[in-house]
């Protein structure tokens, strides 16, 4: 049986309000879902910056005396779960993906526009749910990662809220996966082959796979768990003979894989953003899919690298840390193309190249501190303090969040028709990376030393240490403050920005800025090279 | 040409020299005060001159990039259009392969001196801890020759203390004392949630899980007070659930039991 669906016919003009007001509605069109994905994600990571604001605050003195200690744990629990599954998660999948997946393959839509638009409205309800469960009886105070006997003994209406805003969240995310895998493999333009496509394409391909094999995972666990807290089930429960390290290993089959969901998009996106501004091909195109898959295959099973201290027998812990290390093979290749892409270019400095550059830099940083991680006899010492919380920021924040900045700089020409102001961006740049390293780099050290993550009280000896890294946290904040103005100034006097400022090769840029309904006048282009930078092709353009 | 890889070569030797300096000469860990600190030590600074040499290495390309391919204002037109090189890419598949292998065999190597290789079980002379099953921990340090008598102990974590049992003198302490020099051998068991015992000093760390006993095994090698911290996050007070553990000598230690000891109860 074939469906086919006639994108003329679903995005019946008449039926869909036109100006910022679709923005509000039920559209089908996937660059208004990309940016309700943006704007939604940008306005929780304001919130989850503010709670994270509120938990540096806390260590800037070794007493817990800024909040109660219960809400604390709250407050870190809503940092983590909002940052991950309101803010990373959707926009370098949800927004970026739904903007450019259908330029690069030659579609005029998504595969299924209406599941498109169910998984984004998914994410609001969810994400308001979660954040005001915090006024029914207090939020959920586990951790992100909830494990039990800890959220089966925690207040009971905080968790439960937890879980079903995470099962929907995990929803939407199964349904944008499917919706890419669909989109990438049969909407593509005839003519347009596999290894013709951009490298977004293929970071897609390899996370949404990711995305559908394991997601399911974590919501079972999630349904179990939620059965033992409010139907007095024993899956997790020890007291009723259930088995704590099982929630872990379940957990963790997701949750790993969830950071390669984070990165592999990331790592599409600076695939675009680098050759463009450096005025040369992608270097090692083939090399950079197998890598791409090859991370897919090892992310799935490494999982167990979180439970190194945990109830994991010792053959266990060798297994995964040897699968865990052999990551940053693939891993590796993929930085020494891009600084090879660098090499020999015309390079301008922008606010997305030196974005871009920044996430190089500080992703290095983490990819190195996460192979001594791998190791057992390392992890053993550090797992579960400041040092694996600076890791991973450095992962999550040095590295994705600096490339979702990189990709706004980037693609806000071809959203808004406009601009963005140079100056304003590159201050908005020096203040993050600055803010950024001054408040994580610190945070090695005082893991190393003793101080454990996750406690709202601390030695007095690692104070000053805290104090640094809470300047550093207040410069982040203070580091939005440039973005929002020129947001908005440029959305108002922005320079006029033409169809193809940066004279790119892919086809999202070879239709007008903003792009009308259906992307482009007449047919879609076909782009054979995508990143024929320096060949003939791009001279004729 | 010539000139070129002479700079190169030059730089190369520069990044490898700062980061051996730097690997031996910054301290970033705390005291080190078990058989297993002085082996962690090694791995660590193994793996941070290795760590360093590709950051440093890493950045400069980057930051060299940047600088020396800008694009001037005068230049118009693309940058050349190369598009791969396969030896380069075999290059730099294979040498990062063979890093890590070595890193992995490697800290096998560690692992197994710090005694996670070895088969997991507690004390010997306690005859009821024997047809448990242990889960999870580090067992016996495997080089260890001058402990030949075990002090067996069994700790339970509950929210927010740890309880130290000494089934030979019969009685609970909050502090942990051991004398120096002496294997202890500890069977963890958590009463409600999961904790972690961790003391940073010896670069040990294993949760302690309600339902399953785990293991821990170190032999302390320096007099003094150590902070235990629990690791794991376990409620409102996790931050302080802390306990010390106090290394002395055997007969300050002797002392101590003495005094703690209670007489065994005779049925």
């Amino acid at each position: 049986m074939t469906i086919s669906i006639d994108p003329q016919k679903t995005n019946n003009e008449s039926l869909q309000p036109k100006g910022w007001l679709r923005y509000f509605s039920f559209s089908l069109d996937h660059k208004v879902i990309g940016i309700q994905y943006l704007v939604c994600g940008f306005l929780f990571y304001l919130i989850g910056g503010t709670l994270a604001s509120a938990i540096r605050i806390e260590l800037a003195s070794p007493m817990s005396d800024f909040m109660p200690r219960d809400v604390y744990n709250q407050v870190l629990t809503l940092h983590g779960t909002i940052m991950i599954f309101l803010w990373i998660v959707p926009v370098v999948n949800g927004a970026f993906g739904n903007y450019l997946i259908p330029f690069y393959v030659g579609a005029r839509d998504m595969a299924f526009p209406r599941l498109n638009a169910v998984a984004f409205w998914l994410i609001p309800p969810s994400g308001l749910m979660l954040v005001a469960s915090y006024f029914v009886e207090g939020a959920a105070q586990a951790g992100w990662t909830a494990y039990p006997p800890l959220s089966i003994t925690t207040p009971q209406s905080g968790q439960i809220i937890w879980i079903l805003s995470v099962l929907l969240l995990g929803g939407s995310s199964i349904f944008g996966g499917i919706n890419f895998i669909a989109t990438i493999i049969k909407l593509r333009r005839p003519g347009l082959k596999l290894m013709q496509l951009p490298m977004y394409c293929w970071a897609m391909l390899g996370t949404s796979l990711l995305v559908v094999l394991s997601t399911p995972v974590l919501a079972g666990t999630l349904i179990l768990l939620s059965f033992d807290i409010i139907a007095n089930t024993g899956f997790f429960n020890p007291v009723l003979g259930g088995n704590v390290v099982v929630y872990q290993h379940l957990f963790w089959f997701y949750s790993h894989p969830a950071v390669y969901i984070m990165v592999l998009p990331a790592f599409g996106l600076v695939s675009e953003i680098l050759p463009v501004h450096a005025r040369k091909p992608l270097f090692g195109y083939t090399t950079m899919v197998f890598s791409i898959m090859g991370i897919v295959v090892l992310g799935l099973v490494v999982w167990a690298h979180h439970m190194f201290t945990s109830g994991t027998p010792p053959w266990m812990r060798l297994f995964f840390t040897i699968a865990t290390a052999f990551i940053a093979v693939p891993t590796g290749i993929k930085f020494f193309n891009w600084v090879a892409t660098l090499w020999g270019g015309k390079i301008s400095i922008n606010s997305a190249m030196l974005f871009s550059c920044g996430f190089i830099i500080n992703f290095v940083f983490g990819g190195i501190t996460g192979v001594a991680l791998a190791q057992v006899p390392f992890d053993i010492h550090v797992h579960d303090t400041y040092f694996v919380v600076a890791h991973f920021h450095y992962i999550v924040y040095g590295g994705t969040v600096f490339i979702i900045f990189s990709s706004i700089y980037h693609w806000f020409p071809k959203v808004t028709g406009k601009m963005l102001n140079e100056k304003l961006g590159i201050l908005h740049f020096i203040i993050t990376f600055i803010g950024f390293n001054l408040c994580f780099a610190p945070q090695h050290w005082l893991g190393l030393n003793g101080m454990p993550r996750r406690v709202a009280e601390y030695d007095p000896q690692f104070q000053f240490v805290n104090q640094i890294s809470s300047l550093g946290a207040l410069l982040m904040a203070i580091s939005t403050i440039p973005f929002l103005i020129n947001v908005f100034l440029s959305l108002r006097n922005g320079k006029n920005a033409g169809d193809n400022p940066w004279n790119a090769l892919t086809p999202e840029w070879l239709t007008s800025s903003p792009p009308p309904v259906e992307n482009w006048e007449g047919e879609a282009p076909l782009v054979e090279e995508p990143y024929g930078y320096g060949k003939e092709i791009s001279e004729q353009k | 040409m010539l000139n070129k890889n002479i700079y190169l070569i030059l730089i190369i030797s520069l990044v490898f020299a700062i980061s051996f300096w730097i690997g031996f000469n910054v301290n970033l860990l705390p005291a080190e005060a078990s058989i297993n600190a002085p082996i962690y030590d090694e791995l660590f600074k193994i793996l941070f001159i290795i760590g360093l040499i590709i950051f440093i290495g890493m950045t400069i390309a980057v930051i060299y990039s940047l600088f020396k391919f800008r694009k001037r204002n005068d230049q118009i037109g693309d940058g050349i259009a190369l598009e791969g090189n396969l030896s380069l890419e075999i290059v730099w598949t294979i040498i990062p392969s063979i890093i890590v292998l070595f890193i992995g065999l490697y800290s096998y190597n560690i692992y197994d001196r710090m005694g996670g290789m070895k088969e997991l079980n507690h004390n010997h002379e306690m005859m009821s801890s024997n047809s448990e099953k242990i889960w999870a921990g580090i067992s016996q340090t495997s080089d260890n020759e001058i402990a030949i008598n075990n002090l067996s102990i069994e700790v339970s974590a509950m929210q927010f203390a740890f309880l130290f049992n000494y089934p030979k003198g019969n009685f609970i302490s909050g502090e942990l004392h051991v004398p120096v020099d002496q294997k202890v051998s500890m069977k963890m068991e958590s009463k409600d949630v999961i904790h972690a015992f961790w003391v940073p000093e010896f670069r040990i760390k294993q949760d302690i899980i309600p339902g399953q006993p785990t293991i821990l095994n170190f032999t302390p090698t320096k007099v003094g007070k150590y902070p235990i911290i629990c690791a794991e996050l376990c409620g409102p007070y996790h931050g302080g659930m802390r306990a010390s553990i106090i290394v002395e000598e055997e007969s300050d230690y002797n002392e101590w039991f003495n005094k703690n000891k209670k007489p065994e109860v005779n049925l």
